[in-house]
């Protein structure tokens, strides 16, 4: 059935087609052939979280599961580190309906009404951040429902009713940017305050149990004696969101009636402003300003330093980068702390230390090269300038690795103090991890703008995951060796294994 | 005898199909020469190829007598390209994108930076050389990208459909940039669908149609060889229609 022209409707279905493409795109790389290892992938990988689970609740489930308070506490904690990261994506999402549609010129210049438009981009944002999350808990939630009854599967509705309130929130935050800092900078400090609350709240949660009770874990806080006897009694209205997840369908019902008010609330104020404040935004890059002429500018420099001092710029430029390089370095603030407050205290700490640097070096490092390498918006003048492909390789990776040596430095100049032994086993590590993730972007590079950044993971899956896998067996392998133990090399082996298996899969460069 | 600053010499490309089937081409220094043909009788490709950024399938490509295949490097110090997207940093200002050629290019920096001030007087971009090019338009875009290939003093300037896009004042200053090198001995090789273009600057007119080139020389020979005084649009229209129908 056909909608009628420029109703909601007709957005509706506009946006749905959109999305679907996108996502399809997205998916199979325009090789139907690669559904098919997306969807055999997806459905493993799922298997592999509902086994999980599955271990987790079903001796939950045997005690029986009670809403004391204890039980109010924990899920309330866990829910709420939930929650953040879901606000955190509702608000890089609610930033894009306003500055990355390439379309907003076509429907704004139409006679139709910017504010349906606004309605259903932001319906549509409330789907996709609800989708997501019930991708994420859904094995659990299925596990519950079959263990202990179906009402478990009223977790969902807390899902859509946090999702609403998260995009209600991420507007009103937007609109109060866009009004006090302007259309310039609301994109940046939207992506700093999606970074700071997605990966703040749960490294400050983590933060607090290492101060308190030095332990890693976030449950420990939320498990803690003190916290308990802070906790209102089990009948109080604060564990209403907590008693909904639990299986209360009365109250998940309440609750995602109130955040749909909430939304729907925040919609009618938010929309009429959407017209001129997107408009706003498009006009940004008409908009240009004078930046100091650099000292070093027309300096005597070889080939290499010429292009490391390229990258290097464009990647202090970069506005998409910030918010990615911000969770990562937040990431690091735990183990800082653990660092610090372990001081002097012997080396157990270092278990911990040692793979979450690891760790954080080769994800930031895949990022990093993929911009580096993939990301050249200028592929054709670099190509042919008169220097081999190979010197063009080595000063990107040489850009790439000396950033992690930067970020890493001071953190390891601190760990020296402590323990040059664990200092050596970080730098060993994270610099494999380092270097093996930059390997793996340089053998499945591709000619991209450096805006196609966010879909680098999706462009190809396969060097994603061997990213991953070599970063964590990487991290083991220094976790062990932080231990002490002789079979790090196991996990060495391995993550020799995937960079070797990466080489291997690695698409041969297509003949120019 | 000069060495001509490009030979080509049965060049052939395939992608899913033939592109360029055995196009020999020779084109003397200081000389301007236009490239034209319909959409996708591959123009670009043969460019492509000389600026190596395609490899050909067979062939060889000459730049001032240097085998461009066996030293790609050598060759590409003397070129310079320019395409129809100009392909510029948006996070760089355009004294930092002509810092970065001429670094490629290993000029020497006094030089360079005095190369680098004329050419953004010269075009029209004094006021906007320390911004960021992110909010240029298509004109001053391509205005950058051709003082990038104009700064490192090319021998070669190869370009693909330098005006598309641009305004009218615009146009005419690459044009004039473009007549002024060629004056200065430069040899200058372009695309254009715009046939007043060729009409007016080219000594040399290159047709090429479905892969091969079908007629070369100037606009007097090309007239010539139609047998009728007429305009270049009218030739082109006849010899590439007679191609195709052949």
């Amino acid at each position: 059935m056909n909608a009628t022209p420029a109703s909601l409707a007709f957005f509706a279905r506009h946006e749905l087609r959109l999305a679907w493409r996108d996502f399809f795109a997205m998916m199979t790389g325009g090789r139907r052939a690669r559904l098919i290892g997306f969807v055999a992938g997806g459905a493993l990988i799922y298997g592999l979280l509902t086994a999980i689970a599955w271990a987790v609740a079903a001796p939950w489930v045997e005690q029986g599961v009670f809403a004391d308070r204890q039980t109010l506490v924990l899920v309330s904690g866990m829910g709420l580190l939930f929650w953040t990261v879901t606000l955190s994506q509702a608000l890089e999402s609610v930033t894009r309906v306003y500055y990355a549609r390439s379309d907003l010129d076509l429907i704004l210049s139409s006679p139709t009404s910017s504010r349906q438009v606004f309605a259903v981009r932001a319906g549509a944002v409330v789907v996709t951040t609800a989708a997501l999350g019930a991708l994420l808990v859904s094995p659990l939630v299925v596990v519950l429902a079959f263990l202990d009854g179906p009402h478990w599967l009223a977790a969902f509705l807390v899902l859509a009713a946090l999702a609403a309130l998260s995009v209600a929130i991420a507007m009103a935050i937007t609109l109060a940017l866009f009004r006090l800092v302007g259309p310039r900078r609301t994109r940046f400090i939207a992506q700093i305050v999606a970074a700071l609350v997605g990966a703040g709240f749960v490294i400050g949660i983590q933060a607090a149990a290492i101060l308190a009770y030095g332990d890693y874990s976030r449950l420990a806080l939320f498990q803690s004696a003190d916290i308990l006897a802070a906790a209102p009694p089990a009948e109080s209205l604060l564990w209403l969101p907590a008693r909904a997840a639990m299986g209360d369908v009365g109250a998940a019902m309440l609750l995602l009636v109130a955040a749909l008010a909430v939304l729907g609330g925040t919609i009618a104020v938010t929309a009429p402003s959407y017209g001129r404040l997107a408009s706003s935004a498009a006009g940004l890059s008409h908009v240009r300003r004078q930046r100091r002429p650099s000292r070093l500018a027309f300096r005597a420099a070889s080939q290499r330093q010429v292009l490391r001092r390229k990258e290097w710029r464009l990647l202090q430029r970069d506005p998409w980068l910030l918010s990615q390089t911000l969770m990562q370095m937040l990431y690091l603030v735990p183990p800082a702390l653990l660092l610090w407050i372990n001081y002097g205290d012997g080396e157990g700490a270092y278990i911990v230390v040692v793979p979450v640097l690891a760790m954080a070096a080769g994800q930031l490092a895949g990022g990093l090269a993929w911009l580096a390498i993939s990301g050249e918006d200028a592929h054709d003048l670099v190509a042919t300038a008169p220097l081999t492909p190979a010197t063009i390789l080595r000063a990107k990776v040489e850009a790439v690795l000396a950033v992690i040596a930067v970020v890493l430095a001071p953190l390891l100049l601190l760990m020296a103090v402590s323990s040059w032994r664990m200092a050596l086993v970080t730098a060993l590590c994270a610099g494999l991890s380092a270097a093996s993730a930059t390997a793996i972007q340089l053998w499945f590079r591709v000619v991209a703008r450096r805006a196609m950044f966010r879909r680098r993971q999706v462009a190809s899956r396969a060097a994603t995951l061997c990213e991953a896998f070599a970063s964590i067996t990487w991290a083991a392998t220094g976790a062990l060796l932080a231990a002490g133990s002789p079979i790090a090399i196991l996990p060495a082996v391995v993550a020799i294994g995937v960079v070797a298996l990466a080489r291997l899969i690695a698409p041969r460069p297509a003949r120019k | 005898m000069t060495v001509p600053a490009l030979a080509l010499s049965g060049l052939v490309k395939s992608f899913d199909r033939p592109v360029v089937k055995g196009v020999d081409l020779t084109i003397e220094a200081g000389e301007f020469y236009a490239l034209l043909g319909p959409n996708g009788a591959g123009k670009t490709t043969i460019l492509r190829m000389v600026a190596g950024l395609l490899e050909p399938d067979a062939g060889e490509i000459s730049v001032f007598g240097i085998d461009a295949r066996r030293d790609p490097v050598a060759a590409k110090r003397v070129m310079a390209w320019v395409s129809d997207e100009p392909m510029v940093y948006d996070r760089l200002t355009p004294l930092e994108y002509l810092d970065f050629v001429a670094g490629l290019w290993q000029m020497d920096p006094a030089r360079a930076r005095r190369a680098a001030h004329e050419l953004v007087d010269w075009l029209g971009l004094a006021p906007h050389a320390n911004e960021l090019c992110g909010g240029f338009s298509k004109g001053m875009l391509q205005k950058v990208a051709l003082a990038g290939a104009l700064v490192h003093d090319p021998r070669l300037i190869i370009l693909d459909e330098p005006l598309t896009g641009l305004d009218a004042g615009s146009a005419r200053q690459v044009k004039t940039v473009l007549l002024d090198k060629v004056r200065d001995g430069v040899t200058v090789i372009m695309t254009t669908h715009i046939l007043e273009v060729a009409e007016r600057m080219a000594e040399r007119i290159g047709v090429i149609s479905e892969g091969r080139l079908i007629a070369q020389g100037t606009l007097a020979e090309l007239r010539a060889r139609i047998g009728r005084e007429t305009t270049l649009e009218e030739i082109f229209l006849d010899l590439t229609q007679g191609s195709r129908a052949a």
